[in-house]
């Protein structure tokens, strides 16, 4: 395994490793596939088949509850607590987490870090509680992301009173009063897009939009103590055509914190392209690996062949 | 094996076989540092069937068993809580006595004299140091990354291995004697210290997968709690 030891020039001279995180979308307790959260179907038993991507070298895990009502919530805490049992890597989990209680109830049934996303767009504070009490580290902001189409997108609500508000003071749902002078970056490179890229802050499991900056929404969490961005992009989701490497380079451009990329995995080179192009710290996958398309083993195997510093096992 | 363990509170010294396929003989205390982030800790310990008492007050500190002292968060707010609960002087007595310690995370940290995160808390001073920052990269490092073994060490622990961080701080030993496990985060630094009965990881080796268990096994089989 210390053959990656002399593997450097990629990442200078540091030894931390990219990182390749499965991702389960969870209901009822049971690991699920879906495009976009529709046409949901039964993909297995969450700790089998973390147990399995974990011996194939996953670096983390990720449980996403996507129907998490406040009955099910149950199902999910005592999910926790059996992945834990069993687990040796560190796993994240998220979904309806809308209060302390909510996290601290994951944290003490096992799970590493909680993940927050709607709840945290409508109380930002969220984030500070979390960070506050349980520390940084395991406090990760879920943005979805989707590239805004029209450099005039904020006429619908008319709350020109908002406009220019800061992102931590107040958001409702529908809110496209923020202009952001700072959500872009510019291309240096192979990008024929010669302009300012900008993307909404989706929620409620990308049914709705905000209007509000990406990259706003993140610093901000940022400041307020999230400790790392699980960034997924709405338009690569699900389609398997490869990651969004601006969306994910200007997040890693703008924050001091680490980036999981998520959305439009395809194979060893679409990791390769976010690691390297996107600087990505970390990338995330479901479909891929679900439907054994690619072993994580196989998959780091090449991105290693490539030069980036991965853990193999 | 595919046993279930619940979770012991009380101190039982019941030989059983974990997931390891050990043979736990003996027993740990494990001391609570508030905020709720021994929990990794405890699940490793119950998958390899060993017991523990989880001490949060002196009269729980028994000193007759190997001390594993866990720790996620903030090193003030780990020393205040041992301050608080009165553990802080019984701990530094176990080790002064020698005891066996295992120190992970922030609870290898407050080993040290003090830490820039909290300049007013001072540390538990067992050894010679401080605690400093990283200066470089994104802040806290987040992941896994590559340890490599001491001349000190090299006969126990001879492998390089990928093993998982979260810190933003890290020691600067005094005596870097001291320094078992070195790595890299834009600077070489100290990623595990042993010394007589001290031994302390800055990374997660409950957290490690098979690395971290050959770590913390190779361990517990020193201090006579694995055969």
């Amino acid at each position: 395994m210390s053959s990656a030891v002399t593997k450097s020039g990629s990442v200078g001279k540091s030894g931390l490793c990219r990182r390749i995180i499965p991702c389960h979308d969870v209901a009822n307790g049971r690991t699920v596939k879906g495009i976009k959260f529709t046409e949901i179907r039964d993909a297995g038993d969450p700790l089998e088949l973390a147990l399995i991507y974990e011996e194939q070298g996953a670096d983390e895990l990720v449980f996403l509850d996507i129907t998490a009502s406040h009955e099910e919530r149950k199902t999910t805490v005592d999910l926790v607590k059996r992945v834990a049992a069993k687990l040796s890597i560190p796993f994240t989990v998220g979904g309806g987490i809308s209060t302390l209680q909510d996290a601290l109830a994951l944290l003490q049934a096992g799970a590493d870090k909680v993940s927050v996303n709607t709840s945290a767009v409508l109380r930002p504070e969220l984030i500070s509680e979390i960070a506050g009490t349980c520390g940084s580290q395991c406090c990760v902001l879920a943005i979805d992301a989707r590239k805004a189409v029209d450099e005039t997108r904020n006429s619908a609500s008319g709350n020109d009173g908002d406009a220019g508000r800061d992102v931590g003071t107040g958001i409702r749902d529908g809110h496209t009063g923020i202009r952001d002078g700072h959500a872009s970056i510019r291309d240096e490179q192979n990008n024929a897009v010669n302009g300012d890229i900008k993307w909404d802050v989706l929620t409620h499991g990308g049914r709705k939009n905000t209007g509000l900056s990406a990259l706003e929404w993140g610093k901000k969490a940022v400041a307020l103590g999230a400790g790392e961005i699980l960034l997924t992009s709405w338009d690569q989701d699900g389609t398997r055509s490869g990651f969004d490497l601006e969306l994910c380079r200007a997040f890693s451009d703008a924050l001091s914190v680490p980036i999981i990329a998520s959305g439009g995995a395809r194979d060893a080179d679409s990791f390769i392209d976010v690691f390297i192009q996107g600087k990505a710290d970390a990338a995330l996958a479901a479909t891929i690996f679900h439907d054994s398309i690619w072993s994580i083993d196989k998959l780091k195997e090449l991105i290693h062949q490539a030069g980036i510093r991965v853990r193999l096992c | 094996m595919t046993q279930t363990h619940d979770r012991k509170t009380d101190l039982e010294t019941n030989a059983e076989t974990g997931d390891s396929g050990n043979t736990a003989t003996g027993s740990v205390e494990l001391v609570d540092v508030g905020g709720g982030n021994i929990g990794s800790v405890m699940r490793f310990l119950e998958r390899m069937a060993i017991s523990y008492r989880h001490v949060q007050s002196p009269d729980q500190l028994t000193g007759k068993s190997p001390l594993i002292l866990p720790g996620v968060g903030n090193f003030g707010a780990v020393m205040q809580h041992l301050r608080k609960n009165g553990l802080a002087d019984p701990v530094i007595q176990s080790v002064q006595k020698g005891t066996p310690f295992l120190g992970v995370c922030v609870g290898m940290q407050i080993l040290f004299e003090g830490s820039e995160e909290s300049p007013n808390e001072p540390g538990l001073g067992l050894l010679k140091g401080n605690v400093v920052k990283f200066t470089h990269g994104k802040v806290p490092q987040i992941g896994w990354n590559l340890i490599t073994p001491q001349p000190s060490v090299r006969a126990i622990y001879p492998d390089q291995e990928y093993v998982y961080f979260v810190n933003s701080y890290f020691p600067r030993p005094a005596d870097q004697e001291v320094v078992s496990f070195t790595a890299e985060y834009f600077e070489t630094f100290c990623a595990a210290v042993r010394v007589d009965n001290i031994t302390a990881f800055q990374f997660h080796p409950e957290k490690s997968a098979k690395a971290g268990e050959r770590l913390l096994t190779r361990w517990l089989k020193e201090v006579g709690v694995l055969s």
